[in-house]
C-alpha cells in the first residue's frame, strides 16, 4: 500500500472530507446507541434538539463552547508549530487560580481596569506553565507531550491544595472551593438572566486575532514554517527556539483565558471541577478545525453542542451521556484520516 | 557461459500518476555476465530495480529468475530466488552490529532462538572466500562507507544471491575504493554470480561491464556490447541529444570576499573542521572534492551560518565577523544552495511563494510593522518562476509537488536574485537530470563571471573538475593545499581523498 | 517509626513491588511499541479499558485469568486501531495516541454506565490472592517482598524476562529492533515493516491492558473512574528512563514504585504538617525529573515516530 500526494484540493473537497468524517462518526456511534437499546435516529435527534432546538439550548451550547474556543485556539496555535501542548488543562486551572487570587478583593479596582488585569495575569500564569516544558524541549530535548501531561496532574493537586488551604472559602461549609470573586471581577452576562457571558465575545475576538497573526504576520509565518520543517526554518534564518518559546507563551496564555472566562463569567469562584476536561477536548476541537483559528469557533460550537445535547438526551433516552465523549473521540480519529485523504490518495500496489 | 538467461524482464511498465517511470522494458541477463544499466537521474533505473526486487509492483510485464516467474511485489520471493540488491542508500541499522544486520530476516520469525554461532561462522567464511573483510561484532555506526558497502554485499552473499544488483555503488567511494569494488565484482563473477551494475558514470560502465543497457525517460533506448561501443555513443544514447559541456571562460580574479582563518567546528554529519583556513575570491569557483563525512557538511553548515566555529575567525570582505547565524550570513551577501533540498532547502508543505521569500521575509520589501505583504511576495514569486523557468502549477501550490529539478531552480533563483557576493553550492546537482544539471552549471558559471566567489562542494569528482578554477580536497576535517585547474590528476586527487581516512582500503581482494 | 525505618520494613517492600506490577506490564508494553518505532500515547486509555474489561469479566462470572485474557484482547483491539492509523497511513502518532486514549476511556465509561446503571458505589470482586512461593518466601525482607505476591505480579516479572529474551535472542525481536532503527533495512531483507510494527503495537497494547487489569483484579478489587490516574504517562517516562531496555526499565519501575510507597508512609508519619497533595505530586514530579536527567544521553530508537513509506529512499 502506498500514499501518493494529490495536488492541492479544491475548497469543495476541503469541506467534503470533514463532513464525511462526521458522517462516519455518526454511523459508528449508532452501533453504541443500538447496543444501549435505543434508536439511533431518535437519539441523534434528541442530541440535536438538546444542542440547538430552543433558545435555551442554543445559549447553553454557546456558553459551553466558550472555554472550548480558548483551549481549541491554544492547541491549534501550538500544534501548528508542532509543539504538542497536552497541558492545556493545567494552563486553564492556573488561569482560574490567578483570577481568584487577584479577583477576590486583593485589587479593589473598577471593572474596566480590573478585568483586563485579570486577563493579563491569567495569561501570564498559563504562559509560564507551558514555558517550562518548552524550555525542557529546546534546551534538553525532553519530549513535551509527557511533561505537559504530568504537569496536568501536578497542577490539579496544587489547586486542590490551595482550595483546602490558602484560597479556602471560609463561608463554604467545608467544601473545597474558593471565595467568590468581587462584582467588579465578573464578566457581565450577554443577555439578562441567561448564562451566556462576555467571555464568548472575548473568545471570538481572540479567534480573529489568532487568525490575523497566523495568516498575516511575520510571527505567524515563522510559526508555520517551524511547524512544517524546523530544519528548513533554521536554515533560512528563523530563530526556531525563540519561535517555539513565543508559541508556548501564546498557547499557554490562550488556554489560561479559558480558566479566567469560566471563573469570571460563569462560576464566580474556583473549584476542582472547573474543567471537565476542556484541555483535552480542545485537542479534538483544534483537529476538527484543521488547526484553523476561525474553524475553531465552528468546531468548538459543534463539540459543545454534542455535549450539551447528549446531556439533555440522556435524561430522556437512557443512553449514558458518555456517548458524547465517544462521539468526540471518534470524530478526532475520523478527522485525521479525512485530512490525510484530502492530501494523499491510497494506492494498493 | 550457458545460453539460458538467469534473469529475464519482459515488457515491464510502471506509472506514477501521469509519469511513465518504466515503459515496455525487456532484457536478459546471462550467467556470469556483468550488465551496466546506464541512464541519467530520473531515467527509471532505480524504479526498474525496485520492481525487480519486489519493492514496487509493475503495472505490466513479468520478471523471470532462473526460469521461474517471480511473484510481483514480494522482496522475500526475490531474495529466495537468489536476487540480492545493494541499495544506493544503505539499508543498515547503524546502532546494531554487522552480524545482526546480516542475520536480519534470515531465520524464521517463529523461531525461539537466534543461531548466533552459526551466523558468525558463516559470515567469517564468506568474508574470507570473497575477500570482504569485516568484523561481525562491530557496530555499523563505527564503520567507514567502504566497509558498510562490504556489509551490504555480504548480506546478499549470506542469502546465497546468484544475481547481484548494485545501485550507484561508487557514488560515495574514493577512486581507490572504487577499484577495490571492481576487483570484488570480478571475483564474484569468477564464482558464478551475475551482476547488474546501475550507474550514470560512463567511465565505470566502460570499465566494468560486458554489456550496457541504456535507459532514457523510462524506455530502453539501446543495448550494446561494451567492447564495441564508446563513451560518445553511450552519452548520446543516454541523453538523446548533443550535450554541450559548460563553457568555461578564463578566470578573472577580484578581491578576497570570505576568509576562514584556522577555523574548527564540532562534528556535523561526519567529521568537524580541524584548523581549516580558506579564502574565497571574487570571480573564482573553488571546488571541494572528497568523500562525504570528511567535514564537507560541517564546512557547509559553517558558511551557511547554521553552525558557529569553536575556534578561529571568519572575516567577510576584510571585516571580522563576530555574531554568526544564517541571518548574519545572508546579510553579508552569502547565498546558500543546501545539500538536501527536501529536508533543509525547502519547506515542503508551504507554497512556492512562501518558500521563495523564506530568506527575506522580514525585509522591508515583503513586510511592514510585523505584517507580511503577500502581494509583493506573490509578485516576486512570479518573477523568479519566469526568470528561472520553473515549472509549477501556480505560485500557491505546495512546493513539494515540484520535481527535483524545478525545486532546485527555485532555490537557485531565490539564492541568486539578490546578486550575492559569495555562493555556497552544496551537492547542487544531486539527483537532477542532465538538463537540470547543465542549467545549474550555467548559472554557477554566470555568477562567477559576474564576480561572485563560488564554493562548490560535490561528491561528483567529474563535476568538480569541470567547473572549478581551483580544487581542494577535504579529508578528516582538514583541507589539502589548493591546485589550479588541471594541475592534479584524478589519481592524485583520489589519494588525497583517501589520505588519512584511517581505513586500509587495500584490504579487499 | 522514622523515615529510615520505613525502608527496612518488609511491608514497605511488599507494597513497593505490588505498586510496581502494573507499571511493569505497561512499561514493557510501551517499550515494545517504541522499539519498533511507534510511540503509543494510547497507553492511559488502554490501561483504563483493560482495567474495566478484566474486572467486568470477573464480575460477570468469569474467573480471574479469563479476565486477564479478555483485558489483553481488548488492549490488543485498541492497539490494532492505533496501528492501522499510524503505520500504513502514517498519521501523527501524537494525535492518534491521544485520540485512542480519549476513545478507550470514553468507551469504558460509557460501557460501565450502560452495564451498571444503578450502582452508586463500585461493586467488588474477589481479587487474586497472594501466592507465597514455598522456601523463597522465608528469606527475610526480600523473600517476603518478592515471593509473597499475587500470581499476576510473578507474571509481570516473567514478562520482563520474556520481552528481553524475545527482543535480543529471537529473529522476530531482531526484526522489531531493526524496524525501530532503520525500517528500510527490514524491508530490504524481505520482511514487511508494516507487519512488524503493527504486531508490536498490538502485543504492546495487550500488555498495557493487563497492567490496567492488575489494578482491578489484584491491587484493588473494583473499578472506579480516574483509576489509572496518570500511570500510563509515567510509564512513558519510565521507558525513556530505562533507555528502552527491559532490565533497566524494570529497575526504574521498582525504584519509582518504592518512591511512591515511601511517600505514602512518609505522609502518615509527617502528621499533616505538609499537605498530602505535596506527597501525591511527588511521583509525577519525579517522572519529569527522571526525563530531564536521562534526556541528554537518550539512546532512543532512531526511527521512533517516523512513519515508513515502502519504496521511499
Amino acid at each position: 500500500m502506498r500514499l501518493e500526494p494529490k495536488p492541492a484540493p479544491s475548497l469543495g473537497v476541503l469541506f467534503l472530507f470533514p463532513l464525511a468524517a462526521v458522517a462516519t462518526t455518526l454511523v459508528l456511534t449508532s452501533i453504541l446507541v443500538l447496543a444501549a437499546g435505543a434508536s439511533p435516529l431518535s437519539v441523534f435527534y434528541l442530541v440535536a434538539r438538546g444542542a440547538a432546538g430552543s433558545q435555551f439550548a442554543l445559549l447553553e451550547t454557546l456558553t459551553r463552547a466558550t472555554p472550548l474556543i480558548f483551549t481549541g485556539l491554544a492547541i491549534a496555535v501550538a500544534f501548528r508549530a508542532k509543539l504538542w501542548n497536552i497541558g492545556a488543562e493545567a494552563q486553564l486551572y492556573m488561569g482560574g487560580v490567578m483570577t481568584v487570587v487577584l479577583g477576590t478583593g486583593a485589587l479593589p479596582l473598577p471593572a474596566p481596569i480590573l478585568i483586563p488585569i485579570l486577563m493579563i495575569a491569567a495569561m501570564l500564569a498559563g504562559a509560564l506553565m507551558l514555558l517550562g516544558p518548552a524550555v525542557l524541549k529546546t534546551r534538553f530535548g525532553v519530549d513535551e507531550v509527557v511533561t505537559t501531561l504530568l504537569l496536568n496532574f501536578i497542577v490539579l493537586l496544587f489547586v486542590s491544595m490551595l482550595l483546602e488551604g490558602v484560597l479556602k472559602d471560609p463561608m463554604g461549609l467545608g467544601w473545597p472551593q474558593s471565595q467568590k470573586i468581587i462584582a467588579e471581577a465578573q464578566l457581565p452576562r450577554l443577555i439578562q438572566g441567561k448564562r451566556l457571558h462576555y467571555g464568548f465575545v472575548i473568545a471570538i475576538v481572540a479567534a480573529i486575532l489568532v487568525w490575523v497573526i497566523t495568516k498575516k504576520t511575520l510571527l505567524g509565518y515563522e510559526m508555520r514554517a517551524v511547524g512544517h520543517n524546523a530544519e528548513g526554518a533554521r536554515f533560512v534564518g528563523i530563530p526556531v527556539n525563540r519561535i517555539l518559546m513565543k508559541t508556548a507563551l501564546l498557547s499557554g496564555g490562550l488556554a489560561a483565558l479559558a480558566g479566567f472566562s469560566e471563573v469570571s463569567g460563569l462560576k464566580g469562584n474556583l473549584t476542582l471541577d472547573l474543567s471537565p476536561g476542556y484541555g483535552y477536548t480542545g485537542i479534538v476541537v483544534a483537529m476538527l478545525a484543521m488547526l484553523n483559528p476561525l474553524g475553531v469557533v465552528a468546531s468548538a460550537i459543534f463539540v459543545a453542542g454534542i455535549f450539551v445535547g447528549a446531556d439533555a438526551m440522556s435524561r430522556a433516552a437512557k443512553v449514558p451521556s458518555y456517548i458524547a465523549d465517544v462521539m468526540v473521540a471518534t470524530s478526532l480519529l475520523t478527522m485525521v484520516v479525512a485530512i490525510l485523504l484530502t492530501r494523499f490518495r491510497i494506492r494498493w500496489k | 557461459m550457458t545460453s539460458n538467461p538467469v534473469l529475464r524482464l519482459s515488457g515491464i511498465a510502471k506509472r506514477f500518476g501521469p509519469l511513465r517511470a518504466n515503459d515496455g522494458i525487456s532484457f536478459e541477463l546471462k550467467r556470469g555476465e556483468v550488465i551496466a544499466l546506464l541512464g541519467e537521474n530520473g531515467a527509471g533505473k532505480t524504479t526498474l530495480m525496485n520492481i525487480l526486487f519486489g519493492h514496487y509492483v509493475a503495472d505490466e510485464g513479468t520478471v523471470e529468475a532462473f526460469g521461474k516467474q517471480l511473484p510481483p511485489g514480494d522482496p522475500r520471493a526475490a531474495l529466495d530466488a537468489g536476487i540480492g540488491m545493494v541499495h544506493q542508500h544503505f539499508t543498515l541499522a547503524d546502532n546494531m552490529t554487522v552480524q545482526e544486520n546480516i542475520a536480519l530476516g534470515t531465520e524464521s520469525l517463529w523461531r525461539l532462538k537466534l543461531d548466533r554461532t552459526a551466523a558468525r561462522r558463516r559470515i567469517t567464511q564468506l568474508s574470507s572466500d570473497f575477500g570482504l573483510a569485516v568484523d561481525p561484532a562491530a557496530t555499523v555506526a563505527a564503520l567507514s562507507v567502504g566497509e558498510r558497502q562490504r556489509v551490504e554485499i555480504l548480506k546478499a552473499l549470506y542469502r546465497d544471491a546468484r544475481i547481484l544488483i548494485l545501485d550507484e555503488p561508487t557514488a560515495v567511494l574514493t577512486p581507490a575504493e572504487t577499484d577495490a569494488l571492481f576487483r570484488t565484482l570480478k571475483l564474484l563473477v569468477a564464482k558464478g554470480l551475475s551482476i547488474i551494475f546501475i550507474s550514470h558514470k560512463l567511465n565505470e560502465v566502460m570499465a566494468v561491464s560486458d554489456r550496457v543497457l541504456v535507459l532514457r525517460a523510462g524506455k530502453l533506448v539501446g543495448e550494446r556490447d561494451t567492447k564495441t561501443t564508446d563513451r560518445k555513443e553511450l552519452a548520446a544514447l543516454m541523453v538523446g541529444q548533443e550535450v554541450k559541456p559548460a563553457e568555461v571562460r578564463p578566470v578573472r580574479l577580484g578581491a578576497p570576499l570570505l576568509t576562514l582563518e584556522r577555523v574548527s567546528t564540532a562534528p556535523h554529519n561526519g567529521a568537524g573542521l580541524d584548523d581549516v583556513s580558506l579564502t574565497l575570491t571574487a570571480g573564482e569557483i573553488t571546488g571541494l572534492a572528497g568523500v562525504s563525512g570528511n567535514g564537507q557538511a560541517a564546512l557547509a553548515a559553517l558558511i551557511a551560518g547554521t553552525r558557529r566555529p569553536t575556534g578561529g575567525r571568519i572575516s567577510i570582505a576584510g571585516n571580522d565577523v563576530s555574531d554568526w547565524s544564517p541571518r548574519a550570513a545572508l546579510s553579508h551577501g552569502i547565498a546558500r544552495i543546501p545539500e538536501d533540498r527536501h529536508a533543509v532547502g525547502t519547506i515542503g508543505d508551504m507554497s512556492v511563494t512562501e518558500n521563495v521569500i523564506a530568506e527575506r521575509y522580514g525585509s522591508p520589501r515583503f513586510s511592514r510593522m510585523g505584517f507580511l505583504n503577500w502581494t509583493a511576495a506573490r509578485r516576486f514569486a512570479e518573477k523568479i518562476i519566469a526568470d528561472y523557468d520553473v515549472k509549477c502549477p501556480s505560485p500557491e501550490a505546495r512546493i513539494r509537488l515540484l520535481s527535483g529539478g524545478n525545486m532546485q531552480k527555485l532555490i537557485l533563483g531565490r539564492a541568486l536574485d539578490p546578486d550575492p557576493a559569495v555562493i555556497l553550492a552544496s551537492q547542487p546537482t544531486r539527483g537532477l537530470d542532465v538538463g537540470a544539471v547543465a542549467y545549474v552549471h550555467r548559472m554557477l558559471l554566470a555568477a562567477r563571471d559576474r564576480g561572485a566567489a563560488v564554493l562548490l562542494i560535490s561528491e561528483d569528482l567529474e563535476e568538480v573538475l569541470a567547473l572549478s578554477d581551483r580544487i581542494l580536497v577535504m579529508s578528516q576535517g582538514r583541507l589539502s593545499t589548493p591546485s589550479s585547474r588541471g594541475e592534479r590528476s584524478i589519481r592524485e586527487l583520489g589519494e588525497l581523498m583517501a589520505g588519512h581516512s584511517g581505513e586500509n582500503s587495500d584490504h579487499a581482494a | 517509626m522514622d523515615a529510615l525505618d520505613i525502608l527496612l520494613s518488609a511491608s514497605f517492600w511488599v507494597a513497593a513491588i505490588r505498586i510496581a506490577s502494573p507499571l511493569i506490564f505497561a512499561t514493557m508494553g510501551e517499550l515494545i511499541c517504541e522499539r519498533a518505532g511507534v510511540l503509543n500515547l494510547g497507553i492511559e486509555g488502554i490501561m483504563t479499558a483493560g482495567a474495566f474489561a478484566g474486572w467486568f469479566t470477573v464480575y460477570a462470572g468469569g474467573d480471574l485469568w479469563t479476565g486477564i485474557v479478555v483485558a489483553a484482547f481488548v488492549g490488543g483491539l485498541f492497539g490494532l486501531l492505533h496501528a492501522m492509523l499510524t503505520v500504513p497511513l502514517g498519521l501523527s502518532q501524537h494525535v492518534v495516541g491521544i485520540g485512542i486514549t480519549l476513545l478507550a476511556t470514553s468507551l469504558t465509561y460509557f460501557t460501565y454506565r450502560l452495564l451498571l446503571p444503578e450502582v452508586t458505589s463500585p461493586p467488588k470482586i474477589e481479587p487474586f490472592q497472594p501466592l507465597p512461593i514455598p522456601g523463597l518466601s522465608q528469606i527475610p525482607i526480600v523473600g517476603e517482598a518478592l515471593f509473597t505476591q499475587t500470581p499476576l505480579t510473578y507474571l509481570a516479572f516473567l514478562s520482563v524476562a520474556a520481552v528481553a529474551w524475545i527482543l535480543y535472542r529471537t529473529p522476530v525481536g531482531l526484526a522489531v529492533r531493526a524496524a525501530g532503527e532503520n525500517p528500510s533495512a527490514v524491508e530490504a531483507q524481505g520482511i514487511s515493516v508494516t507487519a512488524i510494527r503493527m504486531g508490536a503495537v498490538v502485543a504492546g497494547s495487550a500488555l498495557m491492558a493487563i497492567g490496567g487489569a492488575f489494578l482491578t483484579t489484584s491491587a484493588f478489587n473494583s473499578f472506579f473512574f480516574q483509576m489509572i490516574n496518570g500511570r500510563g504517562w509515567i510509564c512513558i517516562a519510565l521507558v525513556v528512563f530505562g533507555s528502552w531496555r527491559p532490565g533497566k526499565a524494570l529497575i526504574g519501575a521498582i525504584l519509582f514504585a518504592a518512591f511512591d510507597a515511601y511517600q505514602v508512609r512518609l505522609q502518615q508519619i509527617s502528621g499533616g504538617v505538609v499537605p498530602y497533595q505535596v506527597f501525591l505530586m511527588m511521583p509525577y514530579a519525579l517522572s519529569i525529573l527522571a526525563l530531564i536527567l536521562v534526556a541528554r544521553k537518550a539512546a532512543y530508537p532512531k526511527a521512533l515516530m517516523i512513519p515508513y513509506q515502502k519504496g521511499e529512499r
